[in-house]
């Protein structure tokens, strides 16, 4: 145990420290991994100080960043890896805008094995790839053993926007959609949390959002959207009805859940709206085009368990009243603090 | 074909009966329980009753009606330096100068645990005194008398603060001002005592007591169980939840509580003393009491804050929103009162689903 520990190659503080080692490191493993890098004439593989981006189109630019911790590193679905290019990219989805690139900042503890290093790299790979985003610009940093847990990721992302959507510009009368299936993130990983010694098969919903998204805003009227990450649904919903002052009405037997989901939900005494999705998201749609954005969500895999789940309107403004599955009526508060151990 | 217990049809009907049988006046029902304050609150099933009927909690939370006397006794034995193992609700709750999570964070050993099992295994593992906070119903006290038959580890002992259901009930019906028109009695506990205990309440009162389970179907059942009773002038108690309770209980259970228990006078918050509602420990099993064996001082100790309502909450003749603090000042990162600490307590739970449990 303790040999092959020794053996095993492992970040250094010299990786961080802006000589021959470092260069090394990017060399053989951020660029060797990544294949998709420009977004202009100046990208990854130049190492200069900044990447160019030439922008595709006209429009607004978006701009996000997130730094991403999470425990455990791999979890079932996923890892950090994917999770920092889907939280960035899904972040300029809903704002409504295509990513057009992103930066990735890797900050790691000494000793972090390099095997690990590359199985989160790969991650970013695939993510980026799969969503068509290039990962254009980086920094790596080290941090002394003990300063900090394992790697954490930080990405920024950039986006253009013919006509930003924000998570406030519904309207009375719009409909409340849902694009699939809630708390599958969120339960995967309490399935890690201690105590907890079932396992299921449930992983992670984590995915980029960016092509489900525009086929949504090509196929209707949107008027704001958001991802319940953090909080969940609960959470992202009271958002939404504070921000907009206006109420929101869902209704529990049109939401979708994973029968797994409200297994580990009805197990552990945590709500499913309670718990962090990455993969999906919450929109509203003007009366009229909904049926259409629904039909758009579907038409992509993503999107396929999407549903019209409640609307929005003027009673008991800046709450959201859920409608039970009996027909009862009490409001859906946002949680108190986060279920979920340590994912930021 | 799979039974739902979350069927609006059935829901629609047992609600057209409970509107045909109620009376004309306000009806005051009474539950027992946290597990049926959180079914009636999340299915939001008050907003499908007409107004007049009021449904509330009784002494139902284990957390909520264990006294600060109890609690002061746990803290000081943490104090002396034994390893206190408690539940994760009672870590919350003041207690006279401090709560248990207060204590730990000042460096005294208290350890959370979700069963009595598990301080069990604290003790076989240290030379330290282990001390388990024994609360609870009749549900949980199975568990505990069943550790104990089983010779536990010499440094262990338990706090006993079990306390007994009917009692509770019926010092509520003893209360001058209580206008209870009927209990919905636990399903939980009643698994374990049966119906045969309320039937002699229900006599002396004349009340109807129905044992309810906890899916939103089982507690409107009930209800219109209750209002049946009420509409033809025979209460009584009757069995609503007959698919997991029997009219004698549980005898196995019964024979370990009595086994290891005797019935004694005992303080419930909000209360006061109410003879043989509690449990201690019997001449055979003694030597496991904590009281006896660090001769823990009975001492008086203030039972809530000045503002608190949670004595009214608890005894159903006031409900969180008549409390001024509930909400402002009382919540549950910052509790004022046990009734806000405990997941199955009733400030608690209307707190975490808005405040408001009717629409
Ligand atoms: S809201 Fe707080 S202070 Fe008021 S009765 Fe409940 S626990 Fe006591």
């Amino acid at each position: 145990m303790n040999n092959s520990e020794s053996e095993e190659e492992t970040v250094q503080l010299t990786h961080g420290a802006g000589g021959r080692a470092m260069g090394e490191l990017i060399e053989n493993h951020v660029l060797k991994t990544f294949t998709n890098k420009t977004a202009g004439e100046i990208g990854l593989d130049q190492l200069d100080d900044g990447a160019t981006i030439d922008l595709p189109a006209e429009g607004t630019l978006v701009l996000t960043t997130d730094s991403h911790v999470v425990n455990p590193l791999f979890f079932p679905g996923g890892d950090i890896g994917k999770l920092a290019v889907c939280g960035t990219v899904n972040d300029l989805a809903v704002m409504g805008a295509d990513p057009v690139a992103l930066t990735s900042s890797l900050v790691m503890e000494e000793g972090f094995p390099i095997s690990k290093l590359n199985r989160v790299l790969t991650s970013m790979e695939e993510s980026s790839t799969e969503s068509g985003v290039p990962i254009v610009t980086g920094d790596t940093k080290v941090l002394e053993k003990g300063d900090m847990d394992g790697i954490a990721i930080n990405t920024a992302g950039i986006g253009l926007a013919k006509e930003p959507i924000n998570d406030a510009g519904m309207n009375p009368g719009d409909k409340i959609i849902l694009t699939g299936k809630i708390g599958d993130h969120g339960m995967a990983i309490m399935q890690y949390r201690e105590g907890l010694s079932f396992r299921t098969e449930l992983k992670s919903d984590i995915a980029p959002l960016n092509e489900l998204l525009k086929r949504a805003r090509k196929s209707g009227n949107i008027t704001a959207m958001k991802d319940p990450t953090r909080g969940g649904v609960a959470a992202a919903l009271n958002e939404m009805a504070e921000k907009s002052d206006l109420g929101l009405t869902i209704q529990e037997e049109l939401v979708p859940i994973k029968e797994a989901v409200s297994g580990i939900a009805e197990l552990i005494g945590i709500s499913p709206y309670e718990v962090a999705n990455e993969g999906k998201a919450i929109i509203t749609a003007a009366k009229e085009s909904a049926r259409e954005v629904v039909e758009g969500l579907k038409s992509h895999p993503l999107g396929r368990d999407a549903r019209i789940i409640g609307e929005v309107n003027q009673e008991w403004t800046g709450k959201v009243i859920m409608e039970t599955e009996i027909g009862g009526r009490r409001f859906l508060e946002a949680p108190l603090g986060d279920p979920v151990p340590r994912i930021c | 074909m799979k039974f739902k217990f979350k069927d609006r049809d059935r829901a629609d009907k047992l609600v057209q009966l409970i509107n045909r049988q109620v009376p004309d006046r306000r009806i005051k029902i009474v539950h027992v329980c946290g597990t049926h304050e959180v079914s009636i609150t999340e299915n939001g099933l008050r907003s499908l009753l007409p107004d007049r009927i009021d449904i509330r909690e009784g002494p139902g939370c284990p957390v909520c009606v264990t006294p600060t006397s109890d609690l002061d006794a746990a803290l000081q034995l943490a104090e002396r330096g034994a390893i206190v193992a408690a539940f994760g609700d009672m870590m919350n709750v003041p207690g006279t100068a401090k709560s248990l999570s207060e204590l730990k964070s000042e460096g005294a050993d208290v350890r959370l645990v979700y069963s009595v099992s598990e301080a069990v295994k604290i003790a076989a593992g240290t030379d330290k005194q282990v001390v388990f906070l024994s609360v609870g119903f009749e549900t949980t006290t199975p568990m505990t008398a069943a550790v104990l038959e089983d010779h536990p580890p010499e440094n262990f002992s338990i706090l006993p603060s079990n306390k007994l259901i009917p009692p509770a009930m019926e010092s509520l019906l003893e209360l001058p001002d209580n206008d209870i028109d009927g209990f919905i009695a636990p399903g939980h506990v009643s698994t374990i005592i049966g119906v045969q205990p309320y039937e002699k309440l229900a006599d002396k009162y004349d009340i109807p007591i129905v044992v309810g389970g906890f899916e939103p179907l089982d507690i409107l059942y009930s209800l219109g169980l209750i209002l049946n009773q009420l509409s033809i002038s025979d209460p009584k108690a009757e069995n609503g939840y007959t698919r997991a309770v029997d009219h004698e209980g549980n005898s196995k259970s019964k024979k370990l509580i009595k086994d290891v228990f005797k019935e004694t006078d005992t303080t419930w918050r909000g209360i006061g003393t109410i003879p043989n509602s509690g449990l201690t420990l019997n001449r055979d099993y003694e030597k496991w009491n904590a009281r006896e064996r660090f001769e823990v001082e009975p001492r008086q100790a203030e039972e809530t804050s000045p503002n608190c309502l949670c004595p009214q909450v608890i005894t159903a003749r006031a409900t969180p929103e008549e409390c001024k603090l509930f909400k402002d000042k009382c919540t549950p990162e910052s509790p004022h009162g046990p009734c806000m600490v405990g997941e199955e307590a009733m400030c608690n739970i209307w707190y975490r689903y808005g405040g408001r449990p009717k629409l």
